[in-house]
């Protein structure tokens, strides 16, 4: 049944009919549907693509392996969905990932989708020490992005470091840093998001 | 997927240039360094004072010529001056506005969109001279007679309010990026929803470049009414978020002290966020 319908992806030849295919095979909620949902993400159909990253944070946990292992190198569209997807999915065995996209991706929306993943990965789930360290290396690279050229990355940063302040720990360099940048930025949408990200949590 | 940054492949294989390098080689007598020099300053924002003044003379630039009586310097040279934000350049780009050269007339009017200033009212309505029945293409080139594009926007910067008889015949042009810089700019003069909402349909038609053309006005007026529009169009997130971040921009009152955050902003900042 679902080698069936994975057949049908593989050989829909419009548009049209490669979104039917793909809410089909969605629909199964089979994780043998994986490999084929996440190479929906290369043929630059954005709405066929959507639904496959719906299907995927659906699977959850069982996908997350394959997506890690599937990140297209050479195309920065299907790999922005990749990491788009992984955000969603939270589990924090995406963090390396997300870490080298958000500071080293050269895709804008690579890096705007891996920053704002960084803030809300499930640290619960790892065991000591790493859900102590690995919430202090995604803050790392967030506070590192935050001094970026490009607006958007900069907005990105602080929705991340909002989100990482739920930490305890963390809170004390959010706060500073966003204060900072509150003072510093030019970009007034930036300073605005600042703001929201101070009345909501810090 | 096309993204709007122009940082997107930072280029390494350009010269290394300074601003005093880049304001001494506005004469030199190579003059493929000048042309350089002239996109640099405005690239990399040199708002020194001797920076305006080199590109301000160059706007009446001679010596570089195309092939078809083109001025390739001042090209670059009225580019530059819009980004860098210093009034005195005004006077010299309304001349332009009369330049034989129809990209010098074009980056004159885009550049003056973005230095607003009143005075350039009468030299831009001049290019609307004949309105739509003279706005053709003409024969053999890639444009109109007129750059009505960049004009009709600049007229909308500019609060030109006199122009509105002018400029509302041009939202039945027969181009649809014409109509859009006609409505843009019809928005801005009146604030009437009405032509906030011919953006805003654009943004539902077949045509991907009209739609960012339309993100990019939304953005540039601040049309509120369609930020939920604006974050499910069919465009990358890149030209959305750009687009949202101007309807934010105008939900923060300007030059306050205080930044204040209203729901709509929040509202905004919300869909911004679900594009991440």
């Amino acid at each position: 049944m679902t080698n069936e319908l994975i057949r049908g992806v593989d050989l829909a030849d419009t548009p049209e009919k490669m979104i039917t295919a793909v809410q089909k095979l969605a629909a199964t909620q089979d994780p043998a549907a994986i490999p084929t949902l996440i190479a929906v993400f290369g043929y630059n159909n954005p709405a066929a693509a959507a639904i496959a990253s719906a299907a995927l944070v659906n699977l959850g946990e069982v996908a997350v392996p394959q997506l890690l292992a599937q990140i297209d190198d050479y195309n920065y569209g299907a790999r922005a969905y990749s990491i788009r997807t992984l955000a969603a999915i939270a589990d924090p065995r995406a963090l390396g990932v997300l870490i080298d996209a958000a500071a080293n991706d050269f895709a804008p929306s690579v890096r705007r989708a891996a920053a704002k993943g960084l803030g809300s990965l499930h640290w619960h789930k790892l065991d000591m020490p790493e859900s102590q360290t690995a919430p202090k290396k995604a803050l790392e690279t967030l506070l590192f992005i935050s001094e970026d050229t490009e607006w958007s990355i900069r907005y990105a940063a602080i929705v991340g470091l909002q989100t990482l302040a739920n930490i305890p720990d963390l809170q004390q360099p959010i706060h500073t840093r966003l204060k900072e940048m509150l003072v510093t930025d030019a970009e007034t949408a930036v300073r605005a998001r600042i703001l929201l990200a101070q009345n909501e949590k810090c | 997927m096309i993204e709007p940054s122009q940082e997107e492949f930072p280029s390494a294989n350009e010269p290394q240039l300074t601003p005093e390098l880049a304001i001494a080689n506005l004469q030199s007598s190579d003059l493929s360094l000048r042309y350089y020099a002239a996109w640099w300053l405005g690239k990399y924002r040199i708002k020194a004072s001797a920076a305006v003044d080199g590109l301000i003379v160059a706007l009446e630039d001679e010596a570089d010529r195309t092939e078809l009586g083109g001025y390739p310097l001042r090209r670059n040279a009225a580019r530059a001056l819009g980004k860098l934000g210093d009034s005195r350049a005004v006077p010299g780009l309304i001349k332009c506005l009369e330049c034989d050269d129809f990209y010098v007339r074009e980056a004159a009017a885009q550049s003056l969109t973005m230095l607003p200033d009143r005075t350039a009212a009468p030299a831009l309505m001049k290019l609307l001279d004949g309105g739509v029945a003279q706005a053709v293409q003409v024969l053999g080139r890639p444009h109109l007679v007129q750059p009505y594009e960049a004009v009709l926007e600049a007229l909308g910067a500019i609060n030109a309010t006199e122009a509105i008889v002018l400029i509302q015949p041009f939202l039945e042009h027969p181009v649809p990026r014409v109509q859009c810089a006609a409505a843009r700019a019809m928005y801005q003069l009146t604030q009437e929803a009405m032509y906030g909402e011919l953006l805003v349909k654009v943004l539902g038609g077949n045509d991907l470049n009209l739609r960012r053309v339309a993100l990019g006005d939304l953005g540039a007026i601040g049309y509120l009414a369609a930020a939920e529009a604006i974050a499910q169009c069919k465009a990358e997130n890149s030209f959305k978020l750009i687009s949202l971040k101007g309807l934010l921009e105008h939900q923060i009152p300007e030059k306050s002290d205080v930044l204040s955050l209203s729901d709509a902003a929040i509202r905004v900042m919300n869909l911004m966020d679900s594009l991440l």
